[in-house]
């Protein structure tokens, strides 16, 4: 049997298995803290969004680090994801008792769903490039808020009632149960989101990004990505993989959609929660991660998910702060001359550790 | 190597932003090590940022109002007030870490939450919490559902029946339009409930048009609309400042019929350099009012001036009941500070049905056991400038 | 009647979208990246009116010259902090760093004027124009900022045809390198772009909120946005494109609230963009993108 080197081993999988285990390791620790009490609420509360937004920035890293597509609509299928997810257990609730199994059902149906988004937008987007692709994505998403917030479906004893921007005409029964309420959204969806179900989503869908990117179809995206016009010459079906790669991507986001609602008791179509503004949060996480580095787009998403509301202590400076820290991070890391003046510190710094050891 | 630096950074950044955060936590332990004894340790969310921030905003003064005023006079029953107001921004998932924010800090009883989705969210935590919660207002039905959650203001369809009844009841328009913000939970709300009681009071809806948080600014085309139709009473179920640009579109059309709007129009007389011969006439069902003539409201109302420099609005009115409500159930239940969240949850959820409050938002409050709150509203008139009550 | 009633009204909502479209376009021609504190300048120009016009009583001409200045120092400012420093960054770091001004300028407003709402003084008193006896009023905002569009329209479309310094702009949007060897001094001239980008912002906020009065810290954020989409519409990096796409989404806004459906409207708005961008990949007036092999 062949030795497995740590060294020897291909930078990627070596790569991954950071990845992983950085997971995994983290979840551990965490659960250990919380089970000794070492964690606080707030924290604690928010492991689930972590993880939420962890892999739609995984989703949307697909996109734009691996196919080279700029998206700012992800936030369309989160919320997508979000209300068919939370739609099949409000209609399953009474009749599937096993919270685990309505779960997964839900999320079946929620990735399905952000899928089938993901792909029907896809077909006529690719043919878009850039800036243009960017602001049909951006489109996409403030339709599907804008849709959701004047859809309504009910159910009672006849049935199912349906009706687009208006209740006021629908037959329904004083006991009906509200499946969506307009812009009230879906509201008392069952609490069945957890951490560890969001890290076992984490790991899945890195687990499919992975293998996806060190696929020869991977390969033929990224090849898509460097140089549209030799991957199509080499006949490499261009059409084909991006459809592929965006309709994954949309149906990670999903995923995460379906984790957001199952967090709250509520989903309701907001500028804030599936507004053009989430997406582009995505989209820092993604950036600030770096593209096409998957770990990057989880640290970045925990990070930044973290960061406000460790600053709740400076009360009324605290978005003003995290504007200025947001700002910061990008000069310090992508302005040539942070750059340099980083490298001299690391070159510095490695003959220090030079030196000592000499001595 | 890039990457590796950069994650470096943003360890860095984060073990920043902890030391900051840490810093703030040591400063409010030692303040409340500083007051001495127990205290009742009450807890606000609303939007201090983002959109929806002037209500958040009201809420957190109004309340601080109470909390000093309370303080000032011995506390309740004797033990002082510590207040703490959180930031949600107006979102379901800000406002719950809003809510595990304040555990930590050791809440007792939450006032809150502001608006109406995150409450709603919130909720489903104190219940699980046993935690006592009023909302000053959150209106939608939905936010009641659990048994510790009691509201200071109408609920939603509460309001939409009553303006319709008052309509038909004093005869004020026959072809009624309505304007309202579809994706606004409050104002979509109302609307529906409205539309319903109109038809049973016979009134005629001529036309009822919408508009979205994305595009609140032109209102043109709605007003056009409800023109043509010939509506001569319009029914405005939404907040003020969108409000002030439909009397002000209205007026440069040379549309002038009799605007109608519920509890969230109030404020619309303090919007600054508002002109408000063009709110002439316009009438409101609303429990507040910043111009009311009575001793508590001029007090409340001189006060906040004082301390904020503006006009409380209705927000800032309900929270500062909230607080004395809240004073008024503990005194009733006899509580002290000591007992446990769920204990107190339990006694004041249960003393809430007892107790009767006189507050600037309603004389004689009841509640309900299912939390909702009965008072009466006013209905107002705009006259020369300021509210006059209408018979 | 109200048809035409309508048209009038998208026709106004059009040109301050055109407006604010045309400093979206021009920084985008030269600087190749999505200025996101678009928006939030307009905000502040707003603010400085309301301040020095309602506040001290100045003079309406007085208030908006002060406004344009204050933002075209403001456009330069952002441009030397927060984008200078990236213009070797891929174009991702630049938008998101925009995104970073644009909340930076949001809550620094919101702690300096407040969340509360303010009524905005209309600043044009021109009498309102009434036709074919009263049943078509077009208000003297209107006129004005149908006027001003066109003017600032025109006024672009020469300057960066026949100035040295437009001549300089659209060689360094042609080619940044090129121009450089040439001796056309790139950041002045993106500098230059930003000034002008973000006076134009001072110009369209004061006639938005005129013609809808109210202000608070997050006025811009939308007809931003709106207006980012008006100049993909018409094709990004083109002034006339600029001006056609705003005006034409200021219609189709308008006439799809009136008759199609008043809830939808956004969706219409983003509905018919998809359709138009799906026929011309590039917008109505875009350049066709040379792909180099």
């Amino acid at each position: 049997m062949a030795k497995f080197s740590w060294k020897t081993m291909k930078k990627q999988t070596r790569d991954e298995i950071i990845t992983f285990s950085m997971v995994v390791v983290v979840y551990v620790v965490l659960q250990l803290l919380i089970s000794g009490g070492a964690i606080s609420s707030l924290i604690q509360g928010l492991l689930v969004p972590i993880c939420t937004y962890s892999l739609v920035a995984i989703g949307l890293n697909l996109c734009v680090g691996y196919l080279g597509e700029l998206s700012i609509g992800h936030a369309g299928f989160m919320c997508v994801g979000a209300f068919s997810g939370a739609f099949m257990t409000k209609l399953l609730e009474d009749t599937i008792t096993n919270e685990v199994l309505l779960f997964v059902i839900a999320l079946a149906v929620g990735i399905l769903v952000a899928a089938v988004f993901g792909f029907l937008i896809a077909i006529p987007v690719l043919r878009l490039r850039g800036d243009y692709l960017a602001i049909v994505t951006l489109a996409f998403g403030e339709i599907i808020k804008n849709i959701i917030n004047v859809l309504f479906v009910a159910k009672d004893s006849n049935g199912f009632h349906f009706a687009i921007s208006d209740a006021n005409n629908m037959d329904v029964e004083e006991d009906c149960v509200w499946l969506i309420n307009g812009a009230k959204g879906i509201s008392r969806i069952p609490h069945l989101s957890s951490f560890t179900i969001g890290v076992i989503l984490v790991i899945l869908a890195l687990i499919v990004v992975y293998n996806l990117v060190n696929s020869r179809t991977g390969r033929a995206v990224m090849a898509i990505r460097d140089n549209r016009i030799a991957a199509e010459a080499v006949g490499i079906n261009v059409t084909k993989f991006k459809l592929l790669a965006f309709t994954i991507s949309a149906a990670i986001a999903g995923a995460g959609g379906v984790l957001y609602a199952h967090n709250l008791s509520t989903v309701t179509a907001t500028p804030t929660n599936f507004g053009y503004n989430m997406s582009i949060m995505i989209l820092v996480f993604v950036v600030l991660g770096g593209m096409g580095s998957f770990r990057g787009s989880i640290i970045a998403a925990a990070i930044l998910t973290l960061l406000p509301e460790v600053l709740r202590g400076l009360y009324d400076y605290r978005m003003l702060i995290y504007s200025i820290v947001l700002i910061a991070m990008m000069l310090f890391n992508w302005s040539p001359k942070a750059i340099e003046w980083r490298q001299k510190l690391v070159a510095k710094f490695k003959k220090e550790k030079k030196t000592k050891e000499v001595a | 190597m890039k990457k590796k630096l950069l994650s470096v950074l943003l360890v860095a950044a984060l073990a920043v932003a902890s030391v900051v955060g840490c810093g703030s936590t040591a400063a409010e332990s030692s303040e409340a090590g500083a007051s001495g004894e127990a205290a009742f340790k009450i807890g606000a969310i609303g939007p201090t940022t983002g959109g929806a921030a002037l209500y958040g905003q009201a809420v957190m003064n109004g309340a601080q109002l109470a909390v000093d005023e309370i303080n000032a006079a011995g506390g309740i029953n004797g033990y002082q007030i510590e207040y703490k107001f959180e930031d949600d921004q107006h979102d379901a998932e800000k406002s719950v870490n809003a809510y595990n924010s304040l555990k930590d800090w050791g809440m007792q009883i939450l006032m809150g939450t502001t608006t109406t989705t995150p409450c709603i969210a919130v909720t489903d935590k104190t219940a699980q919490d046993g935690m006592f919660q009023i909302t000053p207002s959150a209106s939608s039905t939905d936010v009641i559902i659990n048994d510790n959650v009691f509201q200071v203001c109408f609920t939603d369809p509460n309001q939409g029946t009553a303006s319709a009844q008052y309509i038909a009841e004093n005869k004020l328009g026959t072809k009624i339009g309505i304007i309202y913000d579809s994706s606004d939970v409050y104002s979509s709300g109302i609307e529906a409930t409205f539309v319903k009681e109109a038809e049973a009071q016979n009134l005629e809806v001529v036309a009822i048009e919408a508009f979205t948080a994305d595009s609140k600014t032109d209102f043109s085309t709605q007003l056009q609309k409800c023109q043509s139709e010939g509506a001569d009473l319009l029914f405005l179920p939404f907040y003020y400042q969108e409000a002030s640009i439909v009397l002000n579109q209205a007026n440069q059309m040379g549309y002038a019929p009799t605007f109608f709007g519920v509890d969230g129009m109030d404020g619309i007389l303090s919007v600054e350099n508002f002109d408000t011969t063009l709110a002439e006439g316009v009438m409101l069902l609303t429990p507040f009012a910043a111009d009311a003539k009575d001793d508590a409201t001029q007090a409340f109302v001189e006060k906040y001036e004082a301390q904020f420099g503006e006009t409380p609005s209705q927000f800032a009115a309900d929270a500062y009941d909230a607080i004395y409500i809240i004073k008024a159930v503990i005194e009733a239940q006899n509580l002290t500070p000591d007992m446990s969240v769920q204990d107190l949850g339990t006694a004041m959820a249960e003393g809430m049905t007892t107790i009767s409050v006189d507050g600037l938002t309603g004389e004689a409050m009841t509640w309900s056991a299912d939390g909702a709150v009965s008072k009466a509203p006013k209905a107002m008139v705009i006259k020369d400038g300021a509210y006059a009550a209408m018979d | 009647m109200s048809f035409l009633t309508y048209l009038i009204n998208g026709i106004s909502l059009g040109s301050v979208y055109a407006i604010i479209a045309l400093g979206y376009t021009m920084v985008y021609g030269i600087a190749k990246m999505l200025n996101f504190a678009h928006g939030d300048v307009i905000m502040i120009g707003c603010y400085v009116v309301f301040l020095t016009m309602s506040g001290q009583g100045w003079s309406p001409l007085v208030s908006v010259t002060l406004s344009v200045l204050i933002c075209t120092v403001l456009g330069i400012v952002i441009e030397k902090i927060a984008y200078k420093p990236l213009r070797k960054a891929t174009s991702l770091a630049v938008l998101i760093t925009a995104i970073g001004v644009s909340y930076f300028l949001q809550n620094i407003a919101l702690l300096i004027f407040g969340a509360n709402t303010k009524a905005f003084t209309n600043v044009v008193t021109l009498p309102a124009l009434t036709l074919a006896g009263g049943s078509l009023v077009i208000s003297g905002t209107t006129i004005v900022t149908v006027l001003v569009c066109i003017v600032i329209m025109v006024a672009l479309s020469l300057f960066v045809k026949y100035t040295k310094a437009g001549q300089a702009m659209r060689a360094v949007s042609e080619d940044k390198d090129a121009a450089q060897l040439m001796g056309i001094n790139v950041n002045g001239t993106i500098s230059l772009t930003f000034a002008i980008g973000s006076g134009l912002a001072a110009i369209a906020g004061v006639l938005f909120c005129s013609a809808y009065p109210t202000l608070s810290p997050y006025t811009g954020s939308m007809p931003g946005i709106k207006a980012f989409t008006a100049a993909v519409f018409g094709g990004i990096g083109s002034i006339p494109g600029a001006f056609i796409g705003g005006i034409l989404l200021g219609v189709i806004e308008i006439l799809g609230r009136a008759y199609i459906s008043s809830q939808l409207s956004d969706a219409i708005v983003f509905a018919v963009l998809i359709i138009v961008l799906l026929v011309k990949p590039t917008g109505l007036l875009g350049k066709k993108i040379h792909e180099k092999v």
